[in-house]
């Protein structure tokens, strides 16, 4: 029964951890149609921000909550203005130019930091179920996605900035009929999601060990989240989380964690022989 | 003026590869002539995605897989059966079987360019960690433990066929890899210009058109799919041949990402442009290693974005506009 307990809040887990690592990878695709190759790196940034501001003294809550979503979120601001705003409509040479950035990423934290791995702890506890120990941390994890998943919903659904954003994503001419600077709202679409990355890598740094190839562990299942997830990125993003976060998790369960994976990629290879437009693309069509 | 360069193009190609043939065993040494298999090896994978990428249309971010599987599949079927023919046929034949079934589920599932894209990565990756897992002693092949991340050590070299006693030398193995890449590049050259070429050509400038027209688009991408794997395996079975080991990383996203470099840097929509990007690209990645103050995916990441961004359609294609502007303004009346 303890057991059963544990396993179910590991599959909650691993449904909230490929949530979080594939959002601000569903937003910059759901809003602009750019598969952002240099996600991944974005996560090990804010991983590494995360550490060394902890490092220095500065509050791990803040270091990851705050400092690290500021400096990715600078980062990807820069990234935006220099190199993906000129590619915009162009899908493959986004993929091509982003999987360029991965590897100047790659390559610029290693010249730096060297092919080491830093680490921090996992702040909190543990409480007892039964017989088993279970992190605080993960617990925290799974409480912070569903609040970050509800708080984009209610921006984009409520505020003024979400109409302006949903409007661009359905039509972006029309907006930019209407007064609205289209070009404005990419940036500042790819700068919240550059951000929310940042933020995501410096939350699972507690968990991983962080190195300059870091994202490469990522950038797979993010992106065939977001892609299986479909044009309707948040509906899309809870959905395929929650068939291959659960189809990872349990098959980890049976037998070990790299079957968990290796099902999770078979799972995304049926899923788009099925649904080539993704989830969203057939069900749910008329949601965020 | 078109067809002189692309004529005078071929006949200088066909000199150079035949002087480098026959020159290369006379004028190095042997250490750089083995230097020199592996940039024929990594110019013959950047050609099989030349044509599956610059002339299919497809985006295959898979080609490390095929490769990959050719290696794979020589390496396990040298171990166990003794001799080099078969397992060389077969890592043609295994990644084209290979790219036959994924290709099947892609092109017949109608998935369009980027999901594509995202399929054969997916592909990769699932070889990757599969292959990564298979430390432990229940996972052999035959007499051949697939040994994880600690790789295949060990691998035979290739003996001449029939003669398993009869190992080849550098030299031979340098005939065979560089008579190989010949045969590709003009064999290709061939199929382009062929009417099935013709047809796969017009599949990637329209694929709608072509299909209205009444060719079956899915069976020629299945088709320049698969053989562009086949081609890919060969590069892999003459790469392990030469490294003599084979571990889960020719199937990591770096390779992926460097063959696709190569192709890009090179010229996407021709045959030439991949080899000479591959080599071009392996030799500033072996000056690079050579030093240690700037990490070598740094300069590989720069490449990428920069011709992304300014030259997008590669070396070749840029050198043939100057060309072009120099003959135009040679020829034209003077005023």
């Amino acid at each position: 029964m303890d057991l059963a307990v544990v396993n179910l809040i590991d599959v909650l887990y691993s449904i909230a951890n490929l949530a979080l690592i594939s959002i601000g990878l569903a937003i910059i695709f759901g809003m602009m149609r750019v598969i952002n190759l240099a996600h991944g790196e974005f996560l090990m940034l804010g991983g590494y921000t995360a550490i060394i501001a902890t490092q220095n003294g500065i509050n791990i809550w803040i270091s990851m909550l705050i400092v690290a979503p500021i400096v990715v979120g600078a980062i990807g601001i820069v990234v935006e203005r220099l190199v993906i705003r000129f590619l915009y409509g162009r899908m493959i040479d986004t993929m091509l130019a982003t999987w360029g950035l991965s590897l100047f990423f790659i390559g610029l934290v290693t010249t730096i930091f060297g092919a080491k791995t830093e680490g921090i702890s996992a702040p909190l506890g543990y409480f007892e179920i039964g017989q088993y120990k279970y992190a605080d941390y993960k617990i925290f994890i799974i409480v912070f996605a569903v609040a970050l998943l509800i708080a984009i919903y209610l921006l984009l659904r409520y505020t003024r900035a979400g109409l302006i954003a949903r409007g661009t994503m359905q039509g972006a001419d029309v907006a930019a009929g209407l007064g609205i600077n289209t070009s404005t709202v990419y940036a500042v679409t790819f700068t919240a999601g550059a951000a929310l990355t940042g933020l995501e890598g410096a939350l699972i740094a507690p968990l991983n060990a962080i190195i300059p190839s870091l994202g490469s562990q990522f950038i797979a299942k993010s992106v065939i989240t977001v892609i299986g997830g479909g044009g309707a990125f948040l509906t899309g993003t809870v959905s395929a989380s929650t068939l291959f976060g659960g189809i990872s998790q349990l098959v980890s369960i049976e037998s070990s964690p790299v079957f968990g994976e290796v099902a999770l990629l078979i799972g995304a290879v049926v899923l788009l022989r099925m649904l080539p437009t993704g989830i969203t693309g057939r069900f749910f069509r008329r949601s965020l | 003026m078109n067809r002189h360069l692309d004529r005078a193009g071929l006949v200088v190609v066909a000199v150079v590869g035949l002087g480098l043939l026959f020159g290369l065993p006379h004028v190095l040494e042997l250490f750089s002539l083995l230097g020199a298999i592996l940039y024929v090896s990594s110019a013959i994978l950047a050609v099989s995605l030349g044509l599956i990428w610059g002339f299919g249309g497809i985006l295959c971010f898979g080609q490390a897989a095929f490769f990959g599987l050719g290696a794979y599949t020589y390496a396990l079927a040298a171990i166990n059966l003794g001799e080099s023919t078969w397992p060389f046929l077969l890592s043609i034949i295994v990644p084209a079987a290979a790219a036959a079934v994924l290709g099947y589920v892609m092109f017949y599932g109608r998935l369009s360019d980027v999901y594509v894209g995202v399929m054969t990565l997916v592909f990769t990756l699932i070889l990757y960690r599969f292959l990564g897992h298979t430390a432990g002693a229940q996972y052999r092949i035959g007499n051949a433990p697939l040994g994880g991340f600690n790789g295949i050590p060990g691998v035979p070299t290739l003996n001449m066929p029939g003669d398993p006693g009869d190992i080849l030398g550098p030299e031979e193995v340098w005939y065979l890899s560089m008579g190989i890449l010949l045969i590709v590049y003009f064999g290709l050259r061939w199929l382009l210009a062929s009417k099935f070429g013709r047809v796969v050509v017009a599949i990637r400038e329209n694929e709608l058109r072509t299909e209205l027209i009444g060719y079956d688009v899915r069976f020629y991408k299945l088709i320049v799919f698969a053989i562009g794997a086949g081609i890919a395996g060969v590069a892999g079975c003459l790469f392990v041949n030469w490294n003599a080991f084979v571990d889960p990383n020719v199937f990591s996203l770096g390779k992926t990402a460097q063959i696709l470099i190569w192709v890009l840097v090179g010229g996407i929509g021709t045959l030439i442009g991949p080899i000479i990007g591959a080599v071009g690209l392996e030799y500033l990645t072996t000056l690079l290693g050579t030093q240690r103050t700037v990490d070598p995916n740094l300069v590989m990441g720069t490449i990428l974005v920069v011709f992304v961004l300014f030259i997008p359609r590669g070396l070749v294609h840029a050198v043939v506009a100057i060309l072009r502007w120099f003959w135009t303004s040679a020829t034209a009346p003077r005023r």
